[in-house]
């Protein structure tokens, strides 16, 4: 193989970041998190309440739970539309089951979130179609198939005080949805660092070569990726359901792929893979919520500005944040 | 004496303070095929973008026709007809020949296409170069040789005075190579300028008048190929001189042959692929160093990937302590016990994002792991052991890969074979842009590793390191295995005899059918 | 050495092309030929398939999806995406009812004007910023939807006119055709000109055939790319007025999930995602063939919303697998 003299193209996430090493993006994510609470406490009436803070992580637990599978997705340099219809299948799965028993519903959904996800992978991996266009056909066959296990979209209500305390539930002050969140978080967090898995995927994404002729095993590992992303979209997908105290097809997930997309990117986990950071999606989807919740509330003394203004906002931070972290050229 | 079309002086150019050109001259008379020679990291690849305008270049000037010019881009040196056909031909697949032809010139008529006069105009063209090749057709329908072709025909549409090409036959077959030879004689006798450049000795000497040789990024000189033999030829490109036998410089201690007899550890036979490998037969017993020798693309990667199992073969088998080791399945080989130190760190070696702790573990990390957990400790304790053993230059096990020097990137990547306790080791080209300490370092590893029963095969474009390590060497040249040296036979001279003129009637084949 | 011929065997060479020209064929007129089929079937099953109500319907209410398909067609041409085209249907329509009033040729033109801006800083941010078109396209899409529905409230803009110039845009006829199958037609077949017979519709197939190649044969790959962009972002201002003019009014909630089902029609179509092939005829078959299947659907009556999401997801899943099937074998 001819491999020539050096042309070097040294790829790095701007300047600013290069000082600050490969989680600048997530270091600067973290101080305008920090900077969004301390402005809105002081300014924002009732910001800086326990209530509201309970309130902001209940709110932002699904898009957290949805986005930590996005990060590894992303990290194997893939992506995951149909998240939200996996949701929806979920939640439509669990509502039909509850007459054989709360936990065989549970299982039942998750099995079958985690089943799709499986099979995203291995149209990706073994089709090697793109991940793009594979999960947008998911999302919606996925959203009609939940619709069609709800029987007809019709909203589901239930009583199951046993489910429901996923969804409403606490475990002393803390509401049980953040418990799952953190939960999640700490197991994201800890198999990206701590196990094999979390190793293989950032080498498919760093190198997909040189981890093939390392011996990884790039087609198992990408399809357990995905099915992992669906797993946890599952999760949310029953959290939503318990705490809304209804099943919604139709409703249930719905566009939470942009958020979960938007926590990713501006947490600081690239696009092109290689690179996964499971705190900084954290950290990206509160700087949201964190966002949205403000507006709701009157942001800075002002009069509740209407969600969509958040959206602005939203929009201008992820292209911010894109921007720098694009790859520059020698 | 002809005219000079083209006239570089004194090119020199520098990438991240490494020079990969020192004041080079290359003269070009019309109607001349010149060939351009030179090993890996010669230069030859820098000069000809300098020419064609797809880098700037650092100090010197160039004369096109007598007068100075400066190209900005491959366009500016497109436009005056100084054009390069590469390898990897850069054409669209999915547009037809006339298209990639006269692309951004389409000819119109009233503002819009011209399709009729387009495919007009290049079957001319193509009539005119002698080939006949439907310019309706889909790019992506030829074969390699005929969209080589194309390229060729879209260079000279632009009233090429320079026409580059480079490594033209690497994918051709033997007709197809015939059928380039009529196109280049057509090309001479339109008193265009070629500049040839490849490796295939048979070939620069057949269409070929005149070779300048480059080496380390200097110009070591122009000669006549008519009155040059391939021998110094040869010598010149690897900068040896045809009496000297250099002393060793390498780090390699003279092993002691290991006896004949006892089934050997590592047997490839009749390797083929296409045609990158030819009925290639390589055998490596335990605690043996077998060197592949053979210039440019002669098929010792390509040999080296299909005993790993990195690519398919069309044919041939592969047994690893007398076992057969399925061929094609690159887990089956690792799990074996061979190990493999690419070519190419940054291309298929090194995960540049990930730590030195993380590269040097990987291929490990299954024995590292329990129930899907990786062992802190027992990582640890490997890192460390194999960076002091290794010397691995690091701030912590913790940096990331891609900042270390390149001595050190190899290293680690040593360290991720060796640490999984191979059997036996291919290693290509591994101490290639490498400081001369950590050169050293590694070989003298490898023979460590060598005298405690590792067979290695070891895949080098350096001399010394094939003459001081290999108890053995096998020469190979254009996918053949041309030749094998034992012993006392093997010195840098027999290695480039072999290389250039070898073939199996001059040295016998000395591995058992 | 003689006269050659460019091949070795003419045989083989023979077999091997004429392979490659029904996989080829196959994937250029599939759509085509199941178009056909799905026509014919629905003729015998459905006595009001023939109508010319019913022809006339399908045809109108595709238009504007089909305008939108237009432009995501050159866009996906040269390689790249475009999220935002649902969001700017929207804001046209917003913008075009509101200056209704001040002249419908005037609101019209601002309309379309300022979403092909938009689609021009897409092109620039894209091009010159280098940020992928997937996210680019992303942020675009959340921020105008956000603009939508800041500007207006929320609420819908009704159309003031003191004619009905207005509305005959979108419900008018010219013979017995509806106008916006007319300027559905009219803009196919100029787009069709300018693909298969303009330099820059040929340099849209060159960036996306190999962008690489394209810039070193020297194509001005930016400006290829940011023209492409504004044209989509026209196309879907053209589709957003329209709408409008049908309705009545600017709704800012308009046009969401349009970019899935134009990419859907794409692909369905026989554009690979990839670029570099296809084109827009192609494009019109796929959106009429979608419309027709989910007309086919509405005749059908018993087959319930969500059974044809399920119908839609699968049908594009199995075209993506033919297609990634046929491309595979070159």
């Amino acid at each position: 193989m001819e491999t020539t003299a050096t042309v070097s193209t040294t790829r790095r996430s701007g300047n600013l970041t290069s000082r600050l090493g490969d989680f600048g993006p997530t270091y600067g994510a973290l101080f305008a998190l920090v900077l969004l609470v301390v402005a809105n406490a002081i300014f924002t009436p009732y910001f800086a309440t326990l209530s509201n803070l309970w309130n902001v992580l209940q709110l932002v637990s699904a898009t957290v739970l949805v986005a930590v599978g996005m990060t590894m997705v992303i990290a194997t340099g893939g992506i995951d539309l149909s998240v939200g219809s996996i949701m929806a299948i979920a939640s439509a799965a669990a509502a039909v089951s509850f007459g054989r028993g709360t936990a065989v519903a549970i299982l039942f959904a998750l099995l079958t979130a985690c089943a799709v996800g499986a099979f995203n992978g291995a149209l990706v991996s073994g089709f090697r179609i793109q991940p793009i266009i594979v999960t947008l056909a998911t999302l919606i066959t996925g959203r009609g198939a939940a619709q069609v296990i709800s029987n007809g979209g019709q909203l589901i209500p239930f009583s199951n005080p046993g489910f429901e305390y996923l969804g409403k539930g606490y475990i002393g002050p803390v509401p049980v949805p953040v418990v799952i969140m953190l939960a999640v978080v700490a197991a994201g967090i800890f198999i990206m660092r701590a196990t094999s898995f979390g190793r293989y995927v950032l080498a498919i994404g760093g190198n997909e070569a040189a981890a093939r002729l390392a011996g990884v095993k790039v087609h198992r590992t990408k399809i357990a990726v995905y099915a992992f992303s669906g797993l946890l979209a599952g999760l949310a997908g029953l959290v939503e359901t318990a705490r809304l105290g209804a099943s919604d097809a139709q409703k249930v997930g719905l566009y939470i792929e942009l958020d979960a997309i938007a926590a990713v990117v501006v947490g600081g986990t690239a696009l092109t893979g290689g690179r996964a950071t499971i705190v900084g999606t954290l950290i990206g989807a509160l700087i949201m919520q964190v966002i949205t919740t403000s507006f709701n509330m009157g942001p800075f003394g002002l009069n509740p500005l209407p969600y969509s203004w958040g959206l602005v906002f939203k929009a201008a931070i992820i292209l911010l944040a894109v921007y720098i972290q694009r790859p520059k050229l020698a | 004496m002809s005219q000079t079309v083209l006239r570089m002086q004194g090119i020199t150019k520098v990438f991240n303070n490494v020079p990969a050109l020192s004041g080079v001259d290359l003269e070009l008379a019309r109607g001349e095929v010149h060939a351009l020679v030179g090993e890996n990291g010669a230069g030859k690849s820098t000069l000809i973008k300098i020419m064609t305008g797809a880098y700037s270049r650092d100090a010197g000037t160039i004369t096109l026709e007598g007068k100075h010019v400066d190209f900005r881009s491959p366009q500016d040196a497109q436009a005056v007809g100084v054009v390069a056909v590469y390898q990897e031909v850069n054409l669209l697949t999915f547009r037809t020949v006339a298209e990639n032809i006269y692309l951004g010139r389409e000819p119109r008529r009233w503002g819009l296409i011209d399709w009729k006069r387009m495919n007009a105009d290049a079957a001319a063209l193509l009539k005119s170069l002698g080939l006949e090749i439907d310019p309706r057709a889909t790019l992506g329908s030829l074969n390699i040789a005929l969209r080589q072709m194309v390229a060729l025909a879209r260079g000279v549409s632009f009233g090429a005075k320079v026409v580059v090409l480079d490594e033209p036959t690497s994918s051709l077959t033997e007709h197809e190579v015939n059928i380039l030879y009529d196109v280049i004689r057509r090309l001479k006798e339109q008193g265009t300028a070629i500049v040839y450049i490849s490796h295939r000795f048979d070939e620069l000497y057949a269409v070929c008048d005149r070779v300048t040789i480059l080496r380390d990024g200097k110009l070591v000189g122009t000669r006549e190929l008519a009155s040059l033999e391939k021998l110094d030829l040869v010598c010149l490109m690897l900068g040896k001189r045809r009496e000297e036998l250099r002393q060793g410089t390498t780090a390699f201690a003279k092993l002691e042959l290991t006896p004949a007899g006892g089934a050997p550890l590592l047997r490839a036979e009749n390797l083929t692929r296409g045609r990158r490998l030819n009925d290639v037969t390589v055998e490596v017993a335990r605690g043996e160093i077998v060197g592949l020798a053979g210039l440019l693309g002669s098929g010792r990667t390509e040999t080296a990937r299909a005993i790993f199992g990195a690519d398919p073969i069309d044919s041939g088998s592969v047994y690893l302590e007398g076992r057969p080791l399925g061929i094609g399945s690159v887990g089956r080989a690792i799990a074996a016990g061979v190990a493999f130190l690419t070519e190419d760190r940054k291309a298929e070696g090194i995960i540049p994002d990930l730590s030195v702790r993380e590269n040097l573990t990987l291929a490990a990390l299954p024995a590292l792991t329990t129930l899907g957990v990786v062992s802190r400790s027992r990582q640890q304790a490997i890192v460390e052991r194999f960076m002091g053993r290794l010397g691995i230059k690091a701030a912590s096990a913790d940096q990331k890969i891609r900042e270390l020097s390149g001595g050190n990137q190899q290293k680690v990547l040593l360290a991720r074979w060796l640490c999984r306790n191979p059997k036996f080791l291919i290693m290509d080209e591994p101490t290639r842009g490498i400081d001369i300490g950590a050169k050293g370092e590694i070989q003298a590893l490898v023979n460590e590793l060598a005298e405690s029963g590792l067979g290695v095969l070891m895949i080098s474009s350096e001399l010394e390191e094939l003459v001081e390590g290999s108890s053995r060497v096998v020469v190979m040249r254009d996918g053949n295995c041309v030749g094998e040296l034992r012993g006392a036979d093997i010195s840098q001279r027999t290695i480039i005899q072999t290389m250039a003129e070898g073939s199996a009637s001059d040295q016998k084949a000395a591995t058992e059918g | 050495m003689g006269q050659v011929t460019t091949v070795d065997d003419v045989g083989s060479t023979r077999g091997r092309v004429a392979r490659l020209k029904v996989a080829s064929f196959i994937q250029r007129q599939g759509a085509l030929v199941t178009l056909v089929l799905v026509c014919i079937f629905a003729a015998f099953r459905y006595e009001r398939f023939l109508t010319e109500f019913n022809i006339s319907n399908v045809l109108r209410q595709n238009s504007m999806l089909g305008l939108v398909a237009l432009g995501m067609t050159f866009v996906i041409l040269t390689g790249g995406i475009d999220l935002s085209v649902g969001s700017f249907v929207a804001v046209a329509g917003v913008i075009a009812a509101l200056l209704a009033n001040q002249g419908t040729v005037f609101a019209i033109t601002a309309a379309i004007a300022f979403t092909s801006v938009l689609g021009l800083v897409n092109g620039l941010v894209i091009a010159k910023a280098r940020i992928q078109p997937f996210i680019a396209t992303l942020a675009m899409m959340i921020a105008t939807r956000g603009l939508a529905l800041v500007y207006t409230g929320e609420q819908s803009v009704r159309a003031e006119t003191a004619t009905g110039s207005f509305s005959w845009l979108g419900r008018g006829a010219i013979g017995f055709l509806p106008v916006p199958v007319l300027i559905l037609i009219v803009a196919y077949i100029i787009a069709a000109v300018v693909l298969n017979r303009t330099r820059f519709g040929r340099h849209v197939y060159a960036v996306g055939d190999n962008e690489e190649a394209a810039r070193l044969m020297g194509l001005n790959v930016n400006r290829v790319t940011i023209r492409v962009y504004t044209l989509s972002g026209a196309l879907a201002g053209l589709a957003g007025v329209i709408l409008a003019s049908r309705l009545g009014t600017g709704q800012p909630v308009a046009g969401a999930g349009w970019e899935l089902d134009a990419i859907a029609a794409v692909v369905v179509g026989g554009t690979l995602l990839t670029g570099g092939q296809g084109g827009v005829g192609p494009t019109l078959v796929g959106v009429l063939l979608l419309g027709v299947i989910f007309n086919l659907f509405n005749l059908e009556g018993t087959i319930s919303p969500w059974w044809q999401l399920v119908l839609r997801g699968l049908i594009l899943l199995v075209v993506v697998i033919i297609q990634n099937r046929l491309s595979a074998r070159k």
